[in-house]
């Protein structure tokens, strides 16, 4: 056994998102010694690329909006399948997380009377996305960087070291989160690392391990989602003893670049659509209007002429149907181009040129504009932009009690941020991922620095930390073996035709077949060379974590004989009123994955109360109606 | 509009290593950043290099391509001609960890050194109010990556190890810059900017501005602006404190 250096902390956060920042932040005012640990470098995490902005109803645009609205904007987008606690909690407290980054430093856009301006955005009534032009994610990520630096000098000052109370390992991968006993007994006691500079390992001894790993979507060929979305935390809690939920339900965005090819599925952000851009197919028709489902007629312009005035006048206008949420644009998009109607690249216009006067859009969407001049030769001032589904986000994660984040199955474990499952539904609004970052972020650093006091410090023992060595090093003994790369392009390949947009009994089956031959090869997987910065040896460990996460994805899908937000089957077309009431729950079970039924909770009454009757006939059985009708007799 | 591209990629561990020649292939419409990956996946597995975004916003693909300081990702193949030699080496300033990839620690290193942000004490979260045109400075210095593109760049550090310890370099002091003109901000850095960041040892050569991937105008917006205030210290006081309260021209 090679060199392996041991640390302690209380509060171990795997993750320098948006919602690992925010948890270690609250992990260490509430004076615990907190480590933050990420893939890349400090203020590179995948939230860096987040463009629209951060939903809060603060109603500085429009003093109407408040958090019942918003709750009612996240059920509704997620098609009732949210957990409701989840998606109160997230309304409430949002306004609250967004006016601390600005004491922070943040430095949002602005209203005439100064306060923080809010953009309108796909399923979200009133204007409520807080932002910095298209940049929100980066303005988020170096708040949060640099609170944790503000947190650092004050340490500084009262310890001498800056290091004291919370420490970044920037660059260190966590290969595997240690648990002992069994059952109720199950519990965390740390993480082993690998810094991806040097190949050193790093045992982390701590009590309470917060996963905030982000997603899921590198196991897709087209996607917006970088090299670190292999979904580790999703996998790493699985065979930790813990549970995912919704694992179906994938979001397509519906505009991804489509050309160049080495760009395609490149996120457009949906403000693009929110400032006025339209989408039309090479017959010039605006197509959404054809597209609008009944659950959402009432919400949506019939027409042009009231879609384009809802920008001036949207308190006399329905809102126009490029805005609706994004599952239904993606489709809309997908069976577009299927008939024939798409343009050029596959994909279909997306035009803000003749909208909005050339200096408006540099001004508005600056880094789209340079995104497409630079990478496409397109001048968005211009001309239209070409657009398709692209696999951007997935609602399905960790299972997590609503209020604390802790992992269900394992104590000491909690899971923040896109990892963590339950609060979208079916489909996330745009927006409502970055403050869900910064909810439920604070509220498991506090919980986990609680449970860190209770707990106590922890040891690992030789034998555990050997067995964990083995498995990191295991790609070195196999130099001949399969190129892990090649794996990775084929598994993102078979997902894309397989478990992708528009899914049916036959491709899932046949998923789940090519899923156990890639598990075969990922077993054979070499990487020859040394350990310092060798990203095949990385992809060889992230590997795994993706074909756990596949299977879930396929088995899920397989699972739930309907459509419903991000899970689209061509042979359960409709929306089933029985399926709302449940959850499919993945469970690890020998090498691979166990879906198992559960009852959605109810819905409190007050909170259902805020819906009309008509509006929930949509989505609920009549038993369920009348129990709600009883209830407010 | 496929054809074959000769790359020469810096290779090495630490400090040693080498130029290595490479075929490969390329395609319409990509970057660099493509071209590297194609190496790593089909002929050089082990070959380092960082990136995340794929679209400019992340600032980790950081490199120089025939010698140029740039972005992998945002640097496109048709910019070169067909058939001559591409060289890609990692950024000089930085030491090596392996082939492309530089130890950028120093950054973060002398970043933490700046005090951070700090509004009046009895304003409240939610109770901020400024003004578009008042944030409007800062918030240019805000787009920033952190490529280190500028710093790399500058002729400060740029061969001049020495002044490594002295010089925080263009990225750093951009922020000293962005606190400075914030409007809510109550703290005076300017001692600090010129004694410990080494505000001095630039002389406004605008090297760091040309390479900025976010065409932030880092020398005519924070350095020399910063420079002027640290000027002022020696005579007036007061109005540094005015120029924080008060809605600022683009040139005073
Ligand atoms: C292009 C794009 C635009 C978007 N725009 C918006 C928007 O406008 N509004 C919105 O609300 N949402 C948006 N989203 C979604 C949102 O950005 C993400 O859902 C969110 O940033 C995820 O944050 P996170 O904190 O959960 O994870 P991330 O920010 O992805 O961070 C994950 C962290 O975990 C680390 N990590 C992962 N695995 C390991 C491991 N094994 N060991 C150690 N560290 C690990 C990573 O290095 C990283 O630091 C967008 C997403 C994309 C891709
Ligand atoms: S302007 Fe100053 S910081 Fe920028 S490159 Fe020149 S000397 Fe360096
Ligand atoms: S100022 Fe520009 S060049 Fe310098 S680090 Fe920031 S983005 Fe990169
Ligand atoms: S990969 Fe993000 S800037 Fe190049």
């Amino acid at each position: 056994m090679s060199q392996i250096t041991k640390l302690q902390f209380d509060v171990i956060v795997v993750g320098a998102g948006g919602a690992g920042l925010r948890a270690a932040i609250a992990a260490r005012e509430a004076g615990k010694k907190t480590a933050i640990l990420s893939k890349s470098l400090f203020g590179k995490a995948h939230t860096v690329m987040a463009e629209g902005g951060i939903a809060a109803s603060m109603g500085n645009v429009n003093s109407n909006d408040n958090w019942k609205v918003h709750f009612c904007d996240t059920m509704r987008g997620g098609k009732f399948l949210n957990h409701y606690r989840m998606a109160e909690l997230h309304a409430k407290e949002a306004p609250d997380r967004v006016w601390e980054l600005e004491a922070w430093g943040a430095l949002f856009d602005r209203t005439p009377d100064g306060k923080i301006s809010q953009r309108n955005f796909g399923g979200h009534e009133y204007p409520r996305l807080a932002h910095v032009g298209d940049r929100t994610g980066l303005e988020m990520i170096r708040t949060l960087q640099q609170r944790v630096v503000a947190l650092q000098q004050q340490d500084k000052a009262e310890f001498g070291d800056y290091d004291a109370m919370i420490q970044v390992f920037a660059e260190t991968s966590v290969s595997h989160v240690f648990v002992s006993g069994e059952g109720a007994d199950r519990k965390v006691s740390g993480a082993f690392a690998y810094a991806r500079g040097t190949g050193d390992f790093i045992v982390f001894e701590a009590p309470s391990v917060i996963l905030a790993t982000g997603g899921i979507g590198k196991s897709f060929k087209v996607t917006s989602n970088s090299w670190e979305y292999t979904g580790d935390g999703h996998s790493m809690a699985l065979i930790s003893g813990g549970s995912l939920v919704n694992m179906e339900f994938v979001q397509f965005h519906p505009t991804g670049m489509v050309w160049p090819l080495s760009v395609k599925g490149i996120l457009v952000t949906e403000s693009v659509r929110g400032d006025g851009g339209v989408l039309t197919n090479s017959e010039g028709r605006r197509f959404m209007f054809d597209y609008i489902p009944d659950v959402f007629k009432a919400q949506y312009a019939k027409t042009e002429e009231e879609a384009d005035r809802w920008y001036t006048d949207p308190d006399n206008n329905k809102r126009p149907p490029e805005l609706l949420p994004r599952d239904e644009v993606a489709r809309a998009i997908n069976t577009e181009v299927k008939a024939g109607r798409g343009s050029p690249h596959g994909g279909v216009f997306l035009d803000v040129s003749k909208r909005l006067p050339a200096d408006v859009i540099r001004a508005k969407l600056p880094s789209m504009w340079h995104q497409f001049k630079e990478l496409a030769d397109v001048d968005i001032t211009l001309e239209p932009m070409e657009v398709g589904p692209t696999c951007h986000y997935v609602m399905g994660g960790i299972e997590v009690d609503p209020d604390t984040q802790q992992a269900v199955g394992v104590k000491g474990l909690y899971a923040a941020g896109e990892s963590s499952g339950g609060m979208h539904g079916s489909n996330r609004l745009g927006g409502n991922s970055l403050s869900d970052l910064l909810v439920f972020g604070k509220r498991a650093g506090d919980a986990a620095a609680e449970y860190a006091s209770a707990a106590g410090p922890v040891t690992l023992s030789d034998a555990e930390i050997a067995a964990a060595e083995t498995a990191a090093m295991a790609p070195f003994s196999n130099a001949g073996g399969e190129n892990p790369y090649a794996i990775q392009q084929e598994l993102q390949q078979m997902m894309n035709d397989y478990v992708g947009i528009i899914r049916t009994e036959d491709e899932l089956k046949q998923a789940l077949v090519e899923i156990e031959k890639f598990k075969e090869r990922a077993a054979r997987v070499g990487v020859k060379g040394t350990r310092q910065y060798n990203p095949a040896w990385h992809i060889a460990l992230d590997l795994p974590h993706q074909l756990v996460v596949s299977e879930c994805i396929a088995r899920a899908a397989l699972g739930r004989e309907e459509s419903r937000g991000g899970h689209t089957r061509d042979d359960f077309a409709k929306m089933s009123p029985e399926w709302r009431q449940v959850n499919l729950i993945c469970y690890a079970e020998g090498t691979g994955v166990r879906v198992e039924k559960q009852a959605l909770p109810t819905i409190p009454q007050e909170l259902v109360s805020l819906f009309d009757s008509s509006e929930l006939s949509k989505y609920m059985t009549q038993a369920e109606l009348d129990s709600i009708a009883q209830g407010t007799a | 509009m496929t054809y074959t591209a000769n790359f020469r990629v810096w290779r090495g561990i630490g400090g040693e290593g080498e130029l290595q020649d490479y075929t490969v292939e390329v395609n319409e419409g990509e970057v660099v950043l493509d071209v590297i990956h194609r190496i790593q996946a089909t002929q050089e597995p082990d070959l380092g290099v960082r990136w995340n975004c794929k679209a400019g916003k992340c600032g980790s693909c950081s490199a120089e391509i025939n010698g140029k300081p740039r972005l992998m990702c945002m640097t496109r193949m048709n910019t070169f001609e067909e058939g001559a030699p591409v060289t890609v080496t990692p950024m000089r300033t930085f030491p090596v960890i392996r082939d492309l990839v530089t130890d950028v620690s120093f950054n973060y290193e002398k970043g933490r050194q700046v005090p951070a942000f700090s509004p009046p004490k009895d304003l409240k979260p939610g109770d901020f109010r400024m003004q578009q045109k008042d944030v409007e400075r800062s918030q240019e210095f805000r787009k920033c990556i952190e490529c280190f593109l500028c710093t790399n760049t500058c002729h400060a550090v740029r061969d001049h190890e020495e002044n490594v310890k002295f010089f925080a370099g263009p990225r750093v002091l951009m922020r000293t810059a962005e606190l400075d003109m914030h409007p809510l901000d109550t703290l005076d850095r300017r001692r600090m900017a010129q004694d410990e960041l080494g505000l001095g040892y630039c002389n406004i050569t605008k090297c760091c501005t040309e390479v900025c991937p976010e065409h932030i105008h880092i020398t005519d917006n924070a350095l020399i602006p910063l420079k002027e205030r640290v000027a002022d210290l020696k005579y007036d006081p007061l109005r540094w404190l005015g120029n924080k309260i008060r809605v600022r021209g683009k040139d005073d």
